[in-house]
C-alpha cells in the first residue's frame, strides 16, 4: 500500500487528499499536508473509527485553516442553548446541526459514530441531503459547546446562526399534504374498482341489492376525501369568498361539491350509482399537481434575511476585563466587544484596539478588505480579517447600516399576494364561459323536458370543472421546477418562472456577481521580487484607490508601509513616486514607453519599474465571470440592462466595453439606493429581474419583480430572493430565461387539449345523459394526458437547451 | 347473499391494510430522507447493529 503511493508522482494527504508539500508530517507511514489534517487522524484512529479512511479515499476536511479555540464558547450561554435545542425529555436532549462540509459516504459513517468520539452522546443521525445532524445527548454529561467542539475537532465545524431553530415547522405541513394524496388515491382506485360493474353492465345487476351495497360502499370511500382531502380546497375557496374573490379554488370546490352532492342524492334515493370516482379522481390528480408543484429543494432556503448570515454568540468585555459570551441580539450600545480573524462583525461599532482589516465585499460589493484605524467605525456584517479587534457598539444589531435595510416595507409584503398568475384570469374566463353554458343547458330543458334540468346542470358542473385546466399549470410548473433545478437555476416557486417570463429589464449587481467573488489572480512576469523591493511596490501601490493597485496591495505579503515623495498618478495609466530616495513606477505599457504590452492579452498588465529599469510586469487576470460578453450580448437585443454597483467607478470604461454604452450604469450605492432605483424602474413600468449575490443587493432583489442571487457554492449563504443561480452557469443566463418564456406556451397548448376534453364531456352533459362511466373515462383520460403533455414538452426543451449548453461549451470559451 | 359481498370486504381490508402501511410509513419519518438511509445500509456488519441503535 505503501510502496504503492510511493510510485504516484503527487503524495496526496491521507487524510484530506490535499498534495503534501512537506513530507515530515507524518503518522503510522500515512502522510499528511497539514498538522491540522494529523491531528484530526490521530483523533479518529485512537477511537478505532479508520474505518472512515476505508470507505472512501482521502474522505477529510483539509485542516489548513484552523479553527479558533473558544469560538463556541457562546453555546455555554443558556439562551442561546435554549432556542438551539429543540426537544428535551428526562436527560435527553436533541439538537440539529447544520454541516456544509459534509460529502461523502464516509461522512456519513464518522458522524453517525460521534458517540464513540465523545461520551454523553446516545446517537447521532445524519441527514445527507439537507446536510444535517441530528445529536441525541444526555445534557447531563455533555453540552452543546463540546459536542460542536467534537465536531469540530474531526474537522466538521457547524455553522450556527440566529435563525437556526424556525427549520421545523415546514415539514409538518407537508406530511398532512402527502396524508390527503395517500387516501385520496386509495378511495380513488377502490372506487373505480367497485364501478366495473356499474360501468359494464351499464346498470342491469344480477345479484339483488349488489347496485345498493356497491353504491354506499362508494360513499363511505368518499367521506373522508371529501371532508379531509379536499378540505384545503373549501378553506381556500371559503376565504377567497369571504373578502369578494373568487379564487383559483373556488371552481374546484363548487366542482366537487356539486358531485358530491348529487351522487349523495343518487345513491340514498336509488336513482344510480353516483360519480364518486370522477370526484375522488379529481381531488386527487389536483392534489398531486399541488404537490409536484410546491416541491422544493431541500438544502436550499429563499428566505435567508441577516440573521443567517450574522453569527450567533459574540464575546463581550466585562469592564474587569473578563470575556462572557452573550447572544448577538441582547447586544447592547456601549458594550465592548472582541472580534477575532474571519468573524463578522455583528452591530455598527468604533474601532478600540487593534489592526482592523474589513472584508466588506458580501456587503457593500466593495471588492477588496478595507484598513480602518483606531476610532473609526465599522459597520456591521464586515468580516475582520487578521488580528483579533476589540469595538465598541454604538448601535444596536437591528438598527445597524446594514439591518436596518429589513424594517423597509419590502420585506413586511408578500409578494405573492399582490399578483395574480395568468392562470387566474384564464380560469375567470373558462368559469364564465363554463356557467354560460349551464345556463343556456337550464334554459332549454325547461322549455323542452322540465326533468332533464337538475340533471343537465350538475353534470355541466361535474364534467366541466376547470380541474384540466389547472392541472396544466402545476403539471407545467412543476416539470419546469425541478428541470431549472437539473440546469442549476432553482427557483422558489411557480411564479417566478411566469415572473422571469415577463420581465423587460435586467438589472446587475457587479462585486461577485459579474465578477467573480474571489480575488483576481496575480502572476508576476520577471525576476522574483526581492522583500524590499516587494515594500516598495506594495508601499506606492498603497496609495492609490484603483483597483489594480488594491489587487498588487492584496497579492504582495504584508509589510510596514513606507511614507511616498512626489506622488503622482495618471488616472487609467499608472502611479510613480520616490521611497527612501528610490524612483518606482508602476502602470501600463504606455506610461513606461516601452511600446507594445508584451506580455497575456487576457488580463491586465501592470509594469514595474525600480530606479527607471523595468524589473517586471504583474499581470492581473480578467475576473469578470465566463461568458459574461456572450450574456451581454444576447441579452441586450431583448432587454434594457443596467448595472448597479456599491464599488466605485473605476471600471465604468471596462465595462462598457463589454455592456455597450446603452447600458445604464449606477456605482458607489447604498444598499437602500440600488431598492429605490428598482422602484423606480417599476414606476416606470418596467418589470425588473434583478441579479446580485450579496447582503448589500438584498433590498433590491426583494423589491423587483424576480430576484435572483447568484453564488458559486449552493450550499452557501446567499441573501433572500426568489431564485439561486450557480454561477457556473451565469453564461447560459438568456437560454434560462427563454425556457421560463416556454412556460406560457406549454400551459398554453395543454389548455387547448383539456377545452378539447371539456366539449366533448359538455356534449354528453347538455344533453342531460351523462353516463359515469363516460364522465369516469374522460376524467382520468384528460388529466393523463395533460400531465404527459406538459412533462413531455418541458423535458423537450429542456433537452434542447442542454445539448446547445454541450454542444457550445468550446465555442463559449473564445468570450 | 353472495360470496362475492365476502370477497368484496376482503378487498377492502387488504386495501386498508396497505393504507394504514403508508400512513405509517409518512408518519415514522421514511420520507424526508431518502437518500441517507441508502448509504448507511452498506455500512459493514459490526456497524450495521449500531445502526439499528440509532434508528429507533
Amino acid at each position: 500500500m505503501i510502496s504503492e503511493k510511493k510510485i504516484e508522482a503527487q503524495l496526496l494527504c491521507y487524510h484530506c487528499g490535499d498534495e503534501v508539500i512537506n513530507k515530515t508530517i507524518k503518522h503510522d507511514e500515512k502522510h499528511f499536508c497539514c498538522e491540522g489534517c494529523k491531528m484530526v487522524y490521530e483523533i479518529i484512529n485512537q477511537n478505532n473509527l479508520c474505518n472512515y479512511y476505508d470507505l472512501e479515499k482521502n474522505p477529510g476536511i483539509s485542516q489548513k485553516h484552523k479553527v479558533r479555540e473558544g469560538k463556541f464558547a457562546f453555546l455555554d450561554d443558556k439562551s442561546i442553548q435554549k432556542s438551539l435545542i429543540h426537544f428535551t425529555q428526562g436527560n435527553q436532549s436533541h439538537v440539529q446541526f447544520y454541516l456544509p462540509q459534509m460529502h461523502c459516504s464516509s461522512c456519513i459513517w464518522i458522524l453517525e459514530h460521534l458517540n464513540k468520539l465523545q461520551p454523553g452522546i446516545i446517537k447521532s443521525q445524519v441527514d445527507f441531503l439537507k446536510k444535517e445532524i441530528l445529536v441525541v445527548f444526555e445534557h447531563d454529561h455533555t453540552g452543546l459547546r463540546k459536542i460542536a467542539e467534537t465536531l469540530t475537532s474531526i474537522g466538521y465545524e457547524p455553522h450556527i446562526n440566529l435563525s437556526h431553530d424556525n427549520s421545523k415547522k415546514i415539514s409538518k405541513y407537508d406530511k398532512s399534504r402527502i396524508f390527503k394524496i395517500g387516501i385520496s388515491g386509495f378511495a380513488f382506485g377502490n372506487i373505480m374498482m367497485m364501478s366495473f360493474p356499474e360501468y359494464f353492465s351499464l346498470g342491469t345487476f344480477e345479484e339483488e341489492g349488489m347496485r345498493e351495497f356497491l353504491g354506499y360502499f362508494n360513499l363511505i370511500l368518499a367521506l373522508p376525501v371529501f371532508f379531509y382531502s379536499a378540505s384545503e380546497f373549501f378553506i381556500s375557496a371559503w376565504k377567497g369568498f369571504k373578502q369578494k374573490i373568487v379564487n383559483i379554488d373556488a371552481p374546484i370546490a363548487l366542482a366537487v361539491l356539486i358531485t358530491f352532492g348529487r351522487s349523495f342524492y343518487e345513491v340514498v334515493s336509488g336513482t344510480g350509482a353516483g360519480y364518486f370516482d370522477s370526484m375522488t379522481g379529481i381531488v386527487f390528480f389536483m392534489l398531486i399537481g399541488r404537490y409536484f408543484q410546491s416541491k422544493t429543494y431541500d438544502t436550499l432556503s429563499f428566505e435567508r434575511d441577516y440573521t443567517s448570515y450574522f453569527p450567533i454568540g459574540v464575546t463581550v468585555l466585562n469592564e474587569n476585563g473578563g470575556e462572557t459570551q452573550i447572544p448577538v441580539s441582547k447586544l447592547k450600545t456601549g458594550q465592548r466587544i472582541k472580534i477575532h480573524s474571519h468573524e463578522i462583525i455583528p452591530a455598527d461599532s468604533i474601532l478600540f484596539l487593534g489592526k482592523a482589516n474589513i472584508d466588506y465585499s458580501f456587503v457593500t460589493g466593495e471588492s477588496l478588505p478595507v484598513e480602518k484605524n483606531i476610532g473609526e467605525i465599522i459597520y456591521a456584517g464586515g468580516k475582520q480579517i487578521g488580528g483579533a479587534i476589540e469595538l465598541e457598539v454604538v448601535k444596536e444589531v437591528s438598527q445597524s447600516y446594514l439591518t436596518k435595510l429589513w424594517n423597509n416595507d419590502v420585506f413586511k409584503e408578500n409578494q405573492e399576494e399582490k399578483k395574480e398568475s395568468f392562470i387566474h384570469s384564464v380560469s375567470r374566463y373558462f368559469t364564465v364561459a363554463l356557467f354560460s353554458v349551464a345556463a343556456a343547458a337550464v334554459v332549454y330543458w325547461s322549455v323542452y323536458d322540465s326533468s332533464k334540468v337538475w340533471n343537465a346542470l350538475t353534470a355541466v358542473l361535474i364534467v366541466a370543472c376547470p380541474c384540466a385546466l389547472l392541472l396544466s399549470a402545476t403539471f407545467t410548473n412543476g416539470s419546469l421546477i425541478r428541470l431549472l433545478g437539473k440546469l442549476n437555476l432553482y427557483v422558489k416557486n411557480a411564479n417566478v418562472i411566469e415572473r422571469i417570463s415577463e420581465a423587460d429589464t435586467i438589472v446587475f449587481d457587479k462585486t461577485g456577481t459579474i465578477t467573480r467573488q474571489q480575488e483576481a489572480q496575480i502572476i508576476y512576469n520577471g525576476p522574483d521580487l526581492t522583500e524590499t523591493e516587494q515594500q516598495l511596490v506594495r508601499s506606492l501601490a498603497n496609495q492609490s484607490n484603483h483597483p489594480l493597485s488594491k489587487s498588487i496591495v492584496s497579492f504582495l505579503p504584508f509589510s510596514k508601509t513606507l511614507s511616498v515623495k512626489n506622488f503622482m498618478e495618471e488616472k487609467g495609466k499608472g502611479v510613480s513616486g520616490i521611497i527612501n530616495g528610490v524612483e518606482i513606477k508602476l502602470g501600463s505599457a504606455g506610461f513606461m514607453n516601452i511600446g507594445k504590452s508584451i506580455h497575456s492579452d487576457d488580463g491586465s498588465n501592470v509594469y514595474v519599474m525600480i530606479d527607471g529599469e523595468i524589473n517586471g510586469c504583474f499581470v492581473i487576470k480578467n475576473v469578470y465571470r465566463e461568458g459574461l460578453i456572450g450574456v451581454a450580448n444576447s441579452l441586450k437585443q431583448n432587454y434594457k440592462l443596467a448595472i448597479i454597483s456599491g464599488d466605485n467607478d473605476n471600471e465604468r470604461t471596462k465595462l462598457e466595453g463589454v455592456f455597450g454604452k446603452e447600458t445604464y450604469m449606477l456605482f458607489n450605492q447604498k444598499p437602500e439606493d440600488k431598492l429605490e432605483f428598482i422602484k423606480s424602474l417599476q414606476q416606470q413600468g418596467h418589470k425588473t429581474i434583478m441579479i446580485g449575490d450579496g447582503l448589500n443587493d438584498a433590498g433590491a432583489l426583494k423589491q423587483s419583480d424576480v430576484g435572483i442571487a447568484i453564488t458559486d457554492n449552493i450550499n452557501n449563504f446567499s441573501p433572500a430572493c426568489d431564485a439561486i443561480l450557480s454561477g457556473e452557469k451565469f453564461r447560459w443566463l438568456n437560454g434560462l430565461i427563454n425556457y421560463c418564456k416556454k412556460e406560457k406556451q406549454i400551459i398554453y397548448c395543454s389548455f387547448i387539449i383539456s377545452i378539447l376534453y371539456n366539449i366533448i364531456g359538455l356534449f354528453f352533459a347538455v344533453q342531460g345523459t351523462l353516463e359515469p362511466v363516460i364522465a369516469a373515462i374522460l376524467m382520468p383520460a384528460s388529466s393523463i394526458s395533460i400531465v404527459l403533455f406538459t412533462t413531455g414538452m418541458s423535458s423537450f426543451y429542456y433537452m434542447k437547451l442542454k445539448s446547445k449548453m454541450n454542444g457550445n461549451k468550446n465555442s463559449i470559451e473564445q468570450y | 347473499m353472495s360470496v362475492v359481498f365476502i370477497l368484496i370486504v376482503a378487498s377492502l381490508i387488504v386495501a386498508v391494510g396497505f393504507l394504514i402501511a403508508f400512513i405509517w410509513s409518512v408518519k415514522s419519518g421514511q420520507y424526508e430522507d431518502d437518500y441517507t438511509p441508502s448509504v448507511r445500509m452498506l455500512f459493514d456488519e459490526e456497524n450495521k447493529q449500531n445502526q439499528h441503535k440509532t434508528n429507533k
